[in-house]
């Protein structure tokens, strides 16, 4: 850090866009399904045909509410919709259907914890729903984009912080918080690399000590965590050569160039950020009883840090394999699955931890996209804690059951990978083995008790591995002493 | 048979006897389209081909008993607003003016269903805008009874239409009195039904909060079967109502008796020719005679009903209208700089002055500063309004008006004063602002056989009193030997 | 006194409404601008600061669909109303600046 930077504070606030889990858009019967032919997915609702009208889909609400309420905020009992008007081709309607007047949740908090283990709380201004734009593709070369109407009217919530984040560490530990929140609820996967979970970073920067905010610009397209950590130093730093040069920061709208690592005003004058917000004729106001938000208060899940506390009580895990365990809700349920099935606890969230994210990492797979049941892990941990299995053929069995929830008791079966329990068919090769080589057997009686790791690998290869070593071991030492 | 002079449900009871066919009276149809259109001007599409198509289905689905409504087989002329699949539709605008729908809209769907045969897409004010059907960009249409003269508007080709009798019955769109005007300028009945009463899918928006499709027909009994086959909740539209009742027809009796009547004192002022006035007040003495109580009375507010509806309208219509932008269907310019030029050009070379002006009002209304002023203010002198309506409800069953302040104005002396047309909506205006049922009755003609028509207004939902008001209005007339 | 219309403010409503006007056209909505906002300037004579903004006539509220999928593949049927479309989509200027 150099010495000017030291006098500067930096001021955060965020808006995170976080798709919702769905199976139609906000607005219409069309499938949210990610992929498909462009516009294979949109209809004359969300691709602004004259005359359509739109129909709110209830349980767009119904996550609203549960994101809301998880993260401790009001919820607006008379929200409304409002038209967002700007010309854009990726807007079909050239307005978004958003909340701005009447969002449907306010003034809520998440807390989160800094690595040097600090708590702090996050206040949430507000959240409230909105339609996702359609996709542009660009062809620089013929200089034209493409309009694909699949992503339009995707139910959004905007989660819209005060600017209580000083730093890019508090700003990702905030987004994980939502993550989680979002999670758990079943609100939505975010999945980062699907662009389901999006944010446009506020920042400004002032004095240190000082209690006025700086003038700030909003940077847009921002849909990594690395993203957001580089755009956030570098903003900072934009802004404080500014400041410190004498020079002011303009109150604009940025856009973050993930190739070039920077940002880029957006300045047109055609432009003008006046959006003309009044309250959609199309959509009545929705009302949301007491009952209602009791209701959804009552099916809330148990979130992120309490079952995290819960596996470090109740199981007994470090706090660190609590934390990865729980920082997936996916792999969270699976680990409780194998639990409940009656596997160790410990086993069970090493398989998670280590082989389903080795196996994340080599597939190229989200830990959210994880499909296999805690029944299927729970059977494998048995059969290696029944001696049933070794390490090594169960790494193998473990890669199918990741790969299409195998049943591991079949697979061992049908691949002979089994350990042998019919101690008469190993009695009998431990016997033939003992007969085929009697000066080995001789050099053992004779005191020369190494020997036996021969004699133990002579009968593993003709079991070709099915067998228990250390059984195999007892079976020989006990074999020739009656002998 | 000829059905030239037949009413819809007599050529729709003729149909189903046998005595003529569907098929034949969309070729009697498309006859007297082409022979009276050339001058009138009431259709922008007439769908020739598809209609006979659909004529000679809906004939076999009679004759095998599968369709029995009162108005199966009988051509309709639908406003080119309302999106017709594979037909069409162009809001009377260059912006549109190659557009085909993907879909049907909901009145559509409805009236295939009880057999009706579209026969083509009429005229209208671009974007529903204006009151005489001049601001077409296909070109104006004419006055059935006079050629000399406007249709009104905006849904001057639908009333025309009826009016001339090219066809028995239309639909038409009203967000500003845009049906129960040209119905009285061409002497035809047309009703403006309680918002969300009939759906809105499919309607191309121009004030989605006023907008309204309705019946437009040769008398009220055809206007009430119409409003049946159309009227009806739907989910597609979220702002539609669901009624308990839907039989409008058991509406039609000649009686009136013990019906309180109230007449605005304010609606008969200055402003009115005097000779729509005289119409108006002798139909109330009849309806009295006929055992109504008619009053007259104090409506608060009238004079702010105008610039309050024309913010709300016209904000309404900056946010609707944007959609087209050239990208997605419709007009595209030729030649552009960039994706900010394409869509100014397009859309100046594809919207006429009066969509132009009311776009830039509404943008201006609703832009930074000036919300809370305007728009804001707006909505609050709706709520009054509707209250000074409310207390008139209290008193009265309905409220007789004029649906115009004067008889058809001659072609071409409308545009020139923007102002002098916004302030000829006078009496018609609130009833959209408040949602309410208003019905058009021929109730005369003036000096120059120009017709007459009296407005009915209603509290909302109440179309069957309006109903009952209009049949029997129609009749005490008819026995006079008034009204048409 | 009602609000007045500059050409400033004619140049900025032209750039939020997308049309492109010449002098002309700026001259002649500046005045129609002028003429309808000293018209509706009467609203002012009413007292409205007790008084709620009233969009919907109604009290409808809660109208909702179910997350029920009922709308399949239409695109060709809308593609072909496109001014310019190409691999099923639409095809414009370049958005990137
Ligand atoms: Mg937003
Ligand atoms: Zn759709």
């Amino acid at each position: 850090m150099s010495p000017v930077e030291k006098n500067y504070e930096t001021v955060i606030g965020l808006e995170v866009h976080v798709e919702l889990a769905t199976k139609t858009k906000i607005f219409c019967g069309c499938s949210t399904a990610f992929g498909g032919a462009p516009n294979s997915h949109s209809c004359p609702v969300c691709s602004g045909m004259p005359g359509s009208l739109p129909v709110l889909n209830r349980q767009v609400v119904q996550y609203a509410m549960e994101v809301g309420l998880a993260a401790h905020c009001e919820i607006n009992q008379h929200c409304k919709f409002d038209r967002k008007n700007y010309f854009y081709p990726d807007n079909p309607q050239n307005y978004q259907i958003s909340q701005l007047y009447e969002p449907i949740c306010r003034n809520g908090w998440v807390e989160i914890t800094k690595k040097d283990g600090t708590r702090k709380k996050i206040r949430i201004h507000e959240i409230h729903m909105e339609e996702d734009a359609g996709k542009l593709v660009h062809d620089e070369f013929q200089g034209i984009s493409y309009v694909d109407f699949n992503r339009s009217g995707v139910p959004l919530i905007e989660i819209v912080s005060e600017p209580d984040m000083r730093d890019d560490e508090e700003v990702i530990a905030y987004l994980e918080a939502l993550r989680m929140i979002a999670q758990y609820t079943g609100a939505s996967d975010c999945k980062l690399q699907e662009g389901s979970m999006r944010a446009d970073v506020n920042l400004s920067v002032r004095e240190a000590g000082s209690e006025k905010l700086g003038t700030r610009t909003e940077t847009k397209n921002l849909s990594s965590f690395a993203a957001i950590s580089h755009m956030i130093k570098n903003e900072r730093e934009r802004q404080i050569d500014l400041l410190s040069s004498g020079q002011t920061v303009t109150q604009e709208t940025r856009h973050w160039n993930e190739d070039a690592q920077s940002s880029y005003a957006m300045r047109s004058k055609e432009n003008a950020q006046d959006y003309r917000y009044f309250p959609d004729p199309d959509l009545p106001p929705v009302e949301i009883s007491d009952e209602w938000i009791e209701e959804t208060r009552k099916n809330l899940p148990e979130m992120q840090p309490e079952r995290k506390a819960r596996y470090m009580r109740d199981y007994g895990l470090p706090a660190y394999d609590a934390d990865l365990l729980t920082g997936t809700k996916r792999l969270a349920d699976i680990f409780e699955e194998t639990v409940k099935a009656g596997a160790d606890p410990k086993k069970a969230s090493n398989w998670l931890m280590v082989e389903t994210m080795h196996l994340c990492r080599n597939t190229k797979t989200d830990p959210s996209d994880v499909d296999f049941s805690g029944e299927n892990l729970a059977k494998l941990i048995h059969m290696v804690d029944a001696g049933e299995l070794s390490n090594g053929s169960a790494k193998k069995i473990f890669e199918e059951i990741f790969e299409k929830d195998a049943d591991p008791e079949k697979i061992a079966e049908e691949r002979g990978m089994k350990i042998v329990q019919d101690s008469g068919a190993l009695q009998e090769t431990v016997k033939a083995v003992l007969e085929a080589n009697p000066s080995v057997v001789q050099q053992y009686r004779d005191g020369k008790t190494k020997v036996a790791g021969f004699l133990v690998g002579q009968v593993m290869k003709q079991m070709k591995g099915r067998a228990n070593p250390a059984e195999v071991s007892s079976m020989i030492t006990g074999m020739i002493e009656k002998i | 048979m000829d059905i030239s002079t037949m009413t819809a449900t007599e050529l729709g009871a003729a149909i189903k006897d046998g005595r003529t066919t569907a098929v034949e009276a969309v070729r009697q149809t498309l006859d007297a389209i082409e022979k009276k259109d050339k001058e009138l001007h009431a259709f922008i599409t007439v769908d020739a081909e598809g209609a006979m198509k659909s004529a000679a289905e809906v004939q076999k689905k009679i004759e095998s008993g599968e369709l029995t409504g009162p108005l199966a087989g009988v051509p309709i002329a639908i406003k080119d607003n309302i999106c017709t699949k594979g037909l069409l539709t162009t809001c009377a605008s260059h912006i549109l003016d190659n557009f085909v729908p993907t879909y049907d809209a909901e009145v559509i769907i409805r009236l295939k269903k009880n057999g009706l045969v579209t026969v083509g897409k009429t005229n209208m004010d671009e974007f529903a805008m204006g009151s005489t059907t001049e601001t077409s960009y296909f070109g104006p249409t004419r006055n059935p009874v006079n050629p000399a003269h406007v249709p009104g508007g905006s849904s001057g080709g639908s009333c025309a239409a009826v009016g001339s009798g090219e066809v028995s019955l239309a639909l038409g769109s009203d967000t500003g009195g845009s049906i129960r005007q040209p119905s009285s300028y061409c002497g035809v009945t047309g009703m403006k039904p309680t918002y969300g009463v009939v759906s809105r899918y499919g309607l191309v928006a121009y004030g989605s909060s006023l907008d309204q499709i309705g019946p437009i027909a040769r008398n009220v009994t055809d206007a009430a079967a119409l409003l049946q086959v159309i009227a009806g909740s739907d989910s597609k539209d979220s702002t539609s109502a669901a009624l308990k009742d839907y039989d409008f027809m058991s509406a039609l009796k000649t009686d009136v008796s013990g019906l309180r009547i109230g007449i605005p004192s304010e609606y008969f002022g200055e402003g009115l020719e005097p000779e729509i006035g005289d119409a108006i007040r002798s139909a109330a003495e009849k309806l009295a005679k006929a055992g109504a109580s008619v009053k007259e009375f104090h409506l608060d507010l009238i004079d702010y009903a105008i610039p309050a509806y024309y913010i709300i309208a016209c904000a309404e219509a900056s946010s609707n209208l944007e959609r087209f932008d050239g990208v997605k269907y419709g007009l595209r310019a030729a030649a552009y700089d960039d994706l900010n030029d394409m869509y100014k050009k397009s859309r100046t070379e594809g919207f006429g002055p009066e969509v132009q002006r009311r776009i830039m009002l509404g943008s201006f209304v609703l832009s930074s500063g000036y919300y809370d002023a305007y728009y804001l203010k707006a909505l609050r002198v709706k709520n009054l309004i509707r209250q000074s309506f409310s207390r008139a409800f209290a008193d009265f069953d309905i409220i007789l008006a004029p649906a115009a302040p004067t008889t058809a104005p001659e072609l071409g002396k409308s545009l020139a004063d923007p102002m002098k047309m916004y302030l000829s909506d006078i009496y018609t205006v609130s009833v959209n602002l408040c949602g309410l049922p208003g019905m058009t009755v021929p109730v005369g003609k003036d000096g120059m056989g120009l017709p007459i028509g009296m407005q009915i207004i209603g509290d909302c939902f109440s179309e069957k009193t309006v109903l009952r008001a209009a049949y029997t209005t129609e009749r005490l007339l008819s026995e006079d030997g008034e009204g048409r | 006194m009602a609000e007045q219309i500059t050409d400033e403010t004619i140049e900025y409503v032209s750039i939020l409404a997308k049309l492109k006007l010449d002098e002309k056209g700026r001259q002649k909505a500046k005045e129609d601008m002028q003429q309808m906002l000293d018209y509706v300037d009467k609203l002012n004579d009413l007292d409205t600061s007790k008084v709620e903004p009233m969009s919907h006539i109604f009290p409808l509220k809660n109208v909702f669909r179910e997350d029920v999928v009922t709308n399949g593949d239409g695109r060709e049927a809308m593609l072909a109303n496109a001014p310019e479309a190409e691999d099923d989509q639409y095809v414009v200027p370049i958005t990137i600046e």
